[in-house]
Parts: structure tokens; sequence; C-alpha cells
């Protein structure tokens, strides 16, 4: 089969690991179907996001510098990316289902009339057919899907392929020449959610609050444990809702699909909305003071308790253990 | 302005979907259909611009021709009319797009509305591949939208990954919803009663000229894997121990 290119996902030059578990996926397809992994990096002075994917195992990284790609716009970025999909003929783009991804991808789609199939969690061959797997129905179902036309494209759910690692030597960087014009977008500001803690989709450990919170200021409770395991916040969309946490802390089938080794799930009662971000993390533990909670259907551990009775005990005892 | 809205009757998101033991579908018997939540948004917030500034709203949806029923709920809300694409079930997102632009072409409105998602399929695409396919600017996620320019421009707010990004996009252009843009109203009595006398025209999908092949085709779904959870501890010091001993995460 032809070639594939990755699509790097980078914040202002800050490489994103998003990117990493997306060049697994693409991989994936390469060892069903042929071809090989190229990284395509967009953007203004990124050249050092192209030195950290070229550690990982790829063939080449194609750097395209310009202005207009100095701030990530759908317009500009999906337009540049058909552009060196047609001329270099590859047969399949990946990248992030992120906000990044979900946003030019779908774009891409339309500019190339190619099938996408968002959001996959696996690939796999039934005779001379790829086929993808993909979580609908906030994740309560899971579709086998096949795509027919060319180039095939993919967004990639970040939990369900493991970080590509360095790799041997690194792959050469080939600068290309690229242009896009946004129009009529324009780039305004961005409002960055300032935070000392790893990101949701990277923590080993994520503790999220959920109504049972009941007010902001109960938040430090939450931080107060979070830093125990140097740990992200997430939190359920009522908390975000009432505006007492930002809207990227949002745990659930729109907002952030996690999978951490822990997830401590602090008066959450467990929509299928939310579930559909958290269920495929390693060991939950449920905290809520309604026994008939649905999160304790999902739940590891489930303690039926007063949160606010509860948690400092529970700070209390791993301060001890950490100590002892 | 005349906004255009596209909605989709989705499958109640709070109930749990059953799949069908041959793995061909989801069983939709006794499950109540409802206007996609994102797309719910999309009909507030047209309502909203048209009381500020005036317009009209008018409503499309792509589909098979029970979704009257969502379309009805819309307009009973207070959009003032509605088109409805009648085409089977099941299409991919690029066909739904490909449909929408037909429609597109004919109302030519200021801005279209949608959700930036619909809970059933999960794709998240058919906002941003209309776009593409009319040439026009695209700003998804939206959680706020505000009018420049004397109405030629919009600055949009879109919820991304690691915070809030502000763009500006000129009209006509498509935004997709996300949660925070409104509470979306309930349709009240009186609107229910004017909603039955609205314009709703249904147009054959076959008549429109798409090639509507599926380039996305669903062949088979499945459970995915269940957790073992459900087990209880009676007290903090319990838990502890647990997450010590047996779970190895302390």
């Amino acid at each position: 089969m032809a070639d594939i290119l990755v699509v790097a996902e980078h914040q202002d030059g800050v490489f994103r690991k998003t990117t990493l578990s997306t060049i697994t996926a693409a991989k994936a397809l390469a060892g069903l179907s042929g071809g090989e992994v190229d990284v395509l990096v967009l953007g203004s002075g990124v050249a050092s996001v192209a030195d950290t994917v070229a550690a990982c195992g790829v063939r080449k990284v194609l750097l395209g510098e310009g202005a207009a790609f100095a701030k990530y716009l759908a317009v500009t970025f999906a337009s540049a990316v058909a552009q060196v999909v047609k001329e270099k003929g590859y047969g399949a783009v990946f990248a992030p289902a992120s906000t990044f991804g979900k946003d030019f991808m779908p774009r891409l789609s339309g500019l190339l009339d190619a099938p996408l199939a968002s959001d996959i969690v696996g690939l796999i061959k039934e005779g001379d057919k790829v086929l993808a797997m993909r979580p609908m129905y906030a994740g309560n179902a899971i579709a086998t899907v096949e795509l027919s036309g060319s180039p095939l494209l993919f967004t990639v759910r970040q939990t369900a392929f493991d970080a590509a690692a360095p790799a041997g030597a690194k792959a050469p960087v080939e600068p290309i020449s690229v242009s896009a014009d946004p129009g009529a977008t324009a780039f305004v500001s961005r409002q960055e959610t300032k935070s000392e803690r790893p990101e949701l989709t990277d923590a080993r450990v994520i503790v999220s609050a959920g109504r049972g919170i009941k007010a902001q200021e109960n938040l430090k409770m939450v931080e107060e444990l979070a830093d125990l395991f140097q740990a992200a916040i997430g939190a359920s969309r009522a908390v975000v809702d009432a505006g007492w946490a930002p809207n990227d802390w949002q745990v659930g089938q729109t907002g952030k699909i996690v999978a951490p080794e822990l997830y401590f799930a602090l008066g959450i009662s467990g929509a299928i909305q939310h579930l559909a971000g958290m269920k495929d993390s390693k060991v939950i533990v449920a905290i809520n003071k309604d026994e008939e909670a649905p999160i304790f259907q999902v739940a590891d551990y489930g303690l039926v308790a007063d949160l606010f009775k509860a948690v400092p005990e529970l700070i209390a005892e791993i301060k001890k253990l950490k100590s002892a | 302005m005349k906004i255009l809205v596209a909605i989709k009757p989705v499958p109640n998101p709070d109930e749990k979907v059953k799949i069908r033991p041959d793995g061909s579908g989801i069983n939709l018997d006794n499950i109540k259909m409802v206007i996609n939540p994102f797309c719910e948004i999309a009909v507030e917030e047209a309502l909203r611009i048209k009381e500020k500034q005036g317009g009209e709203v008018v409503i499309l949806t792509v589909g098979p021709k029970a979704g009257e029923q969502q379309i009805r709920t819309a307009l009973a809300m207070g959009a003032d009319r509605a088109i409805l694409v009648e085409v089977e079930n099941g299409l991919d997102s690029l066909a739904v797009a490909k449909f929408m632009a037909k429609a597109v072409e004919h109302e030519k409105p200021d801005l279209v509305l949608m959700g930036k998602q619909a809970v059933d399929d999960d794709n998240n695409q058919v906002g941003q591949i209309l776009s593409a396919l009319l040439s026009w600017h695209q700003a998804t996620f939206a959680s706020k939208v505000e009018f420049v320019a004397d109405g030629k421009k919009a600055h949009v707010t879109r919820e991304v990954d690691g915070g809030l990004e502000t763009i500006e996009v000129s009209l006509p252009a498509v935004v997709t919803t996300d949660l925070r843009l409104n509470e979306p109203r309930y349709a009240s009595l009186p609107g229910i009663m004017k909603a039955k006398k609205k314009e709703l025209k249904a147009i054959p999908g076959a008549s429109l000229g798409v090639d509507a092949a599926p380039r996305v085709r669903v062949l088979s779904l499945a459970a995915p894997k269940e957790r073992a959870g459900g087990r209880k501890v009676a007290d903090v010091a319990e838990l502890v121990a647990k997450l010590k001993n047996e779970a190895k995460v302390l």
C-alpha cells in the first residue's frame, strides 16, 4: 500500500504526546497493509518538534514552516495537509483525536472527499481489507468500520495505543514548501488553563470531582489528595458547568478520554457520558454517599460515605503511609 | 441574520443502548428519540441571535421521515420553518454533509449552526466537512459566539485541549457548538401549538443528485469489555489497605 502520513500535534512549538500514540497507530496500519510512516510537522519555528518525532522510528519527517502556520487554524492546516497528500501520494493520514485532530481532519475529509474514521481504538485485517474499530454511543458499542476510497483518514484515541518510543537512528528531516491562505479566518487569543499538574491525558493518577463537591472552595480537598500523587485533576460536566473548574478538566464522552493507573471519582454519580471518558482506567476508586450511584458499578473499590469526612481521612491515611 | 440549524434525532442519551444480538445495530425498541443535545444548543443559540438582531431560523434535518418529531420540537422552541431532506438512515458523514451543502446552496444562510458531535455515532465530522464542501470558514466547539464588524464577522471562543481559544471568522461560516455555549430552553405550550402550523418542507434526497454511496460503513457493533467493578469497601482504612496490598497503587 501507499505510504502513511502522521500529522504531528504541538501547541505553539511545544510537542504534544498525543502524536506518539498516533505514530503507533500508523505503524499498526503499516504492519497490516505495508507502506512507510512519515510525519508532517506544520508550524513556524517548529524544528525542535521535528527533531523530537524524528527519534520515534519513522522513515522521515516533513517540515512545513511558514508564517501562515504560526497559529493553528483548521483552514490552513487542512489545506496544507491536502497539498502534501496530493503531491506525495499518501494512502492514509493519521492525527490525534484531540481537539486539534478533531477540528481539521474532518475538513480534510471534505477537501479530499476521503473517508474518515474518528477516534479509532484498533485496526484489524480481514481478508485483504483493513478495518478500524471505534467507539460509538458513549463507548457502549465498539463499531467495526470499513473505509473505502483514498486516502484513508483516521483520528486516534490516545489511550488505545501505546506511545511510540525512541527507536534506532534519527529519521531525516526534510523541509518542504507548502503554503495556505487563511482567508478571513484569524487567530484572536488563547486562554491557557494554567497548571503545574500533568496533563489529564498523560497523568498516572487522576482525582476527579463531581457535583457532590458542592462548592468551588471544596476543590481544595481534591487538590490536596491530588498533590499526594502528583495527579491531574478532572471533573464531571456538572462541576465545569457550574464554573468551578475550567472546561478542559472535563472527563467524558465529549471531553477528555483518560485511562490512568488510578482514578478517584469523588462525588461523581457516574452518568453514561462521564463513564465513557474514564472506564478504561486500570483502578477506579469511587467515593459517593449515594449507594445507588452508577459509578459504583464500574468502581474496583467503592466507598459509600460522606465525601467531606472520607476524603480528609483518606488524605491523612495516605500521608501516614508515605511517611512510614 | 439568516441562520440554518442542522439537527439530528438520537436515542435518549441518558439510557444505555442495547446492541442487537447479531451485532447489526442497536435495539431501538421503547427508546425515546430526542434532539441530539449539542444540536439543541445550536437551536438555542440561533434563537438568541435572532432575538437580539432579528432574522430567520431555519431547521434542517437530513434523515428519515421519523425525524419530523424532533423538527417539530425545534419549531416549538421558536424556529421559523424547517426542511427535511428525506434519506434512509445510516448515511456516513460525507454523504450527510453533501446533502446539507445542497440545502445551504439553496437557502443561502449567513450562518450554519450545528452540534459538534451527535451522541450516537460520536463522529464529530459533519460541520467541518460541510464547511470544506462550501469553502466556508469553520469554528468548532464553540462556547461563545459574538458578532463584530456590523455582523460580517464572528468571534468564536472554542473549547480546546489546554483551555479556550478565540478565532475570528467572516460570515458565512459553519459554527459547531460545545456544551457551555448556552442552556437550551424548553418548548412552551403556546410554542408547541404554533409549531404545528409552521412550514416543514420535505425534500426527497434522491431528487438532489448527491452521490451518497457509503465511504465509511459500519459493519457490526459489539459490546465493549465490561469492567469487573461493583466491589465495596467498608471504610477508609479498608480502602487504603486494598489500594496498597491488592491494587498495589500506593
